[in-house]
């Protein structure tokens, strides 16, 4: 957009000067109606985006400014309900844990899925094919169906974790307890997302010019020299787009422990995730003022949270361009 | 069958599988309207009143009440068990259209729906016709005063289920009171022995239960008067409830296992827990769950639940399920025709009782030679009726349920889990969930006493 608008505004006062109206309404006209098209053509966009991302926005907007009691009316609250968010614990526990998640899955992803396309970008026989496939099966798996497999895994009667203690006659530790929840979480959101990660770190380095390679060699590069200095720096665009990606997922964490609350013996509560909290809000309690709100205030601290990330990486984030 | 609410998975399969159903109430208020989606054949052309119910032999009880009426016709869906559902029917309550005519909801529920008006008061529709069906204590619990919102079907009498092969091992008598149970348990523990029971922080009602069973009265509510609620869930016998299961949490002679989980299910299959302390419901649970197929196969008995007080007969329920009429329904008189006339024909309530998927509350089978004297299977052909469930249901009193049993409940289990992991007392608990609960219910416009 910037580029049209600052041409012809720049241009044209000296213009104005020496051939008054005639130029000007015609760049006018013809700018209206290169607008016109311009509208044409995003119109099927444009409806789709506002119908059902600005429309249902803009509702739970107005709904979140209401507050309605089960003994009592609706009655037009303001921002009361933002105060609210900002003070319940349930809330602030749950966006609490889950920037500690962020801050410890998203490295951990980051090296898992960057060590296997690394590892599979230097192989180039059959077996690194099959490979890459098996890393990307778990996203290819529906997540509902994932965590239902990881359940049944991690399970202390019939998970294979408990049949191999049982060789020693020990208890194997539940991964679903208080103190373990977040190890147990940790690893099936690793296992489900970095297969997919891996899939565009790869991409990113099959585009990579093998001269560069070449000329690394001959300056008497090896293979980590060639992986450290040449590859990661090259795939750093990839990288930033991964954390935020990974990053705005975290933040909403939902299925995962949505589906393993059952099994989980209660650690899991109804608001152990802000977007957990804001589902039980609406649908199991009611409150789908409060839960609009909710769900706008964490809409403000994901917004935080990346603003901070992009400014944090703001050199390399010129390469997301 | 009751709170099979919390069948984790299959719930979740249910709450999937349900997206796609929606109520047929939206139907152009036509004299005759024709439904979509139902599970059921109709047996006529009769008007249409859509159901949604989850109890298992729902299928027959459908048609039992179809193939009896020429006047009106059930249209059956499944829109999840227990939670599920309710979510369903919270958002078609909100959205104004989408809820069915006839709704199963458990008896617990009913007051949080009632003061939204979203059912309908059945006493001017001869809801008081079957009032004699049925016993005092089923009855408050479906009334608030001279209203009737629901008509009962099944009830939770609670007992204490037990492995006779475990007592007679340790040389165990089935405990009569909760002192002798603790001491039980120590010697069971002290022999060597399998846990004794079982604290599940998913099954708060239960919890609730047996916390009224010493005398807590957790909330006092009346829809006459909508804006009062008084809350009082730190008094002494909740408290006391709370320490003791506390107590046997901590000396390592009760598992804090979740309930009704395939965990649980293999635990009591194995013989892992030597007492279940449930509902009347329980048994007919245990065996759709596959429970009493192996070669524990009769080695299950029931005796009373054990008292605080050595002689008394203080009795408790647990789950237990109810039909009502929705506001939303088009044509009122015709679904509460539905609600007091399913489930309660002799043929569906045999077909229930004898494979223990409920334990009735109509007088006329409580009542009934062939269910007083029914030897029960899964209990080795113990007289389980007779000698437990019939005096246990005859002595209860009725409850006084809040109007927000979905909050509570989720409250108390997370009271539970902290309980569980050692990090609290009960009494701390009480005392914890007494400040969440009023603070709730301030945030709701209650005023609190």
């Amino acid at each position: 957009m910037a580029p049209v608008g600052s041409t012809t505004t720049t241009a044209s006062p000296p213009r104005t000067a020496a051939r008054p109206s005639r130029a000007r309404s015609g760049s006018a006209k013809m700018l209206a109606r290169r607008g016109r098209t311009g509208w044409i053509f995003i119109a099927p966009f444009a409806a789709v985006f506002v119908l059902f991302l600005v429309a249902p926005l803009a509702y739970a907007f107005y709904l979140s400014l209401f507050t309605k009691g089960l003994a009592t009316g609706t009655v037009f609250s303001g921002i009361d309900n933002y105060v609210k968010a900002f003070t319940d614990p349930s809330f602030l526990n749950g966006v609490w844990f889950v920037v500690r998640f962020s801050i410890v899955l998203i490295p951990v992803q980051m090296l898992v899925s960057l060590a296997a396309a690394l590892v599979l970008d230097a192989l180039t026989t059959r077996l690194a094919r099959f490979s890459r496939l098996m890393i990307f099966l778990p996203y290819a798996i529906p997540a509902v169906i994932g965590a239902l497999m990881w359940g049944f895994l991690y399970s202390p009667t019939f998970g294979p974790l408990q049949q191999l203690f049982s060789l020693f006659n020990a208890q194997a530790p539940f991964l679903l307890s208080q103190g373990n929840v977040f190890a147990g979480l940790l690893n099936v959101v690793t296992w489900q997302w970095a297969g997919y990660y891996m899939i565009i770190i790869f991409a990113a380095l099959q585009g990579i010019d093998p001269s560069i390679y070449e000329a690394a060699k001959l300056d008497g590069a090896n293979w980590w020299q060639v992986a450290i200095r040449v590859k990661i720096p090259l795939v750093a665009s990839a990288l930033v787009l991964i954390l935020v990606f990974a990053l705005i997922g975290t933040l909403q964490f939902f299925t995962e422990p949505q589906v393993l609350a059952p099994v989980a013996n209660g650690t899991i509560t109804p608001d152990f995730t802000p977007n957990i909290y804001a589902f039980n809000l609406a649908f199991s309690y009611a409150q789908f003022n409060y839960a609009s709100a909710i769900s706008f205030a964490l809409g403000i601290v994901v917004f935080i949270a990346v603003y901070i990330f992009m400014f944090a990486t703001r050199k390399r984030g010129s390469l997301l361009k | 069958m009751a709170l099979v609410a919390t069948v984790a998975a299959m719930a979740l399969a249910a709450t999937l599988a349900g997206c796609s159903q929606g109520g047929g109430s939206d139907a152009q208020g036509a004299s005759n309207p024709k439904l979509t989606n139902c599970t059921n054949k109709m047996m006529n052309d009769a008007p249409q009143v859509s159901v949604w119910a989850w109890y298992p032999n729902m299928a027959k009880v459908v048609d039992n009440f179809n193939r009896a009426h020429k006047d009106v016709q059930v249209c059956w869906t499944v829109a999840g068990q227990g939670g599920p559902e309710y979510a369903k029917f919270q958002t078609a309550i909100s959205a104004g259209k989408g809820a069915p005519d006839v709704i199963m909801l458990e008896a617990d529920q009913l007051t949080g729906f009632e003061i939204q008006k979203a059912l309908v008061d059945l006493a001017p529709y001869g809801a008081n016709d079957v009032k004699k069906n049925f016993s005092d204590g089923a009855w408050k619990d479906v009334s608030q005063g001279s209203s009737v919102y629901a008509i009962p079907v099944d009830g939770g009498p609670m007992a204490m289920i037990y492995r006779k092969d475990i007592f007679t091992k340790y040389g165990i008598t089935p405990p009569t009171t909760w002192a002798e149970y603790a001491q039980a348990a120590e010697k069971v523990k002290a022999a060597g022995g399998p846990l004794f029971g079982d604290l599940g922080s998913n099954v708060p009602a239960a919890i609730t239960a047996l916390m009224a069973q010493k005398g807590a009265v957790p909330f006092t509510y009346n829809l006459q008067d909508p804006k009062n609620i008084s809350i009082n869930l730190d008094s002494q016998p909740s408290k006391d409830v709370l320490d003791y299961w506390a107590g046997l949490v901590k000396k390592g002679v009760v598992g804090t296992q979740d309930q009704f989980t395939t965990d649980y299910i293999a635990g009591v299959v194995g013989g892992k827990y030597a007492t279940y302390v449930s509902a009347a419901w329980a048994p007919g649970y245990l065996t759709g769950a596959g429970v009493g197929k192996g070669s524990e196969k009769g080695s299950f008995a029931v005796a009373p639940l054990p008292q605080w007080n050595a002689g008394d007969q203080v009795s408790v329920n647990w789950g237990g399920s109810t039909f009502a009429v929705t506001s939303q329904a088009t044509n009122k008189k015709l679904a509460a025709e539905v609600a007091k006339g399913i489930y309660a024909d002799d043929a569906s309530l045999t077909d229930g009782w004898k494979t223990q998927t409920i334990f009735p509350l109509n007088q006329g089978v409580l009542k009934s030679d062939a269910f007083i004297n029914n030897p029960v299977d899964f209990f080795n052909g113990q007289t389980a009726n007779k000698d437990i469930y019939i005096p246990a249901e005859n002595n209860y009193k009725g409850f006084n349920y809040s109007p927000f049993s979905v909050y509570y409940y989720a409250q108390l289990q997370a009271e539970i889990v902290k309980i569980n992991a050692g990090k609290i007392s009960g009494s701390q608990a009480a005392t914890d969930l007494q400040a969440t609960m009023v603070k709730y219910a301030k945030s709701q416009g209650f005023t609190v006493k």
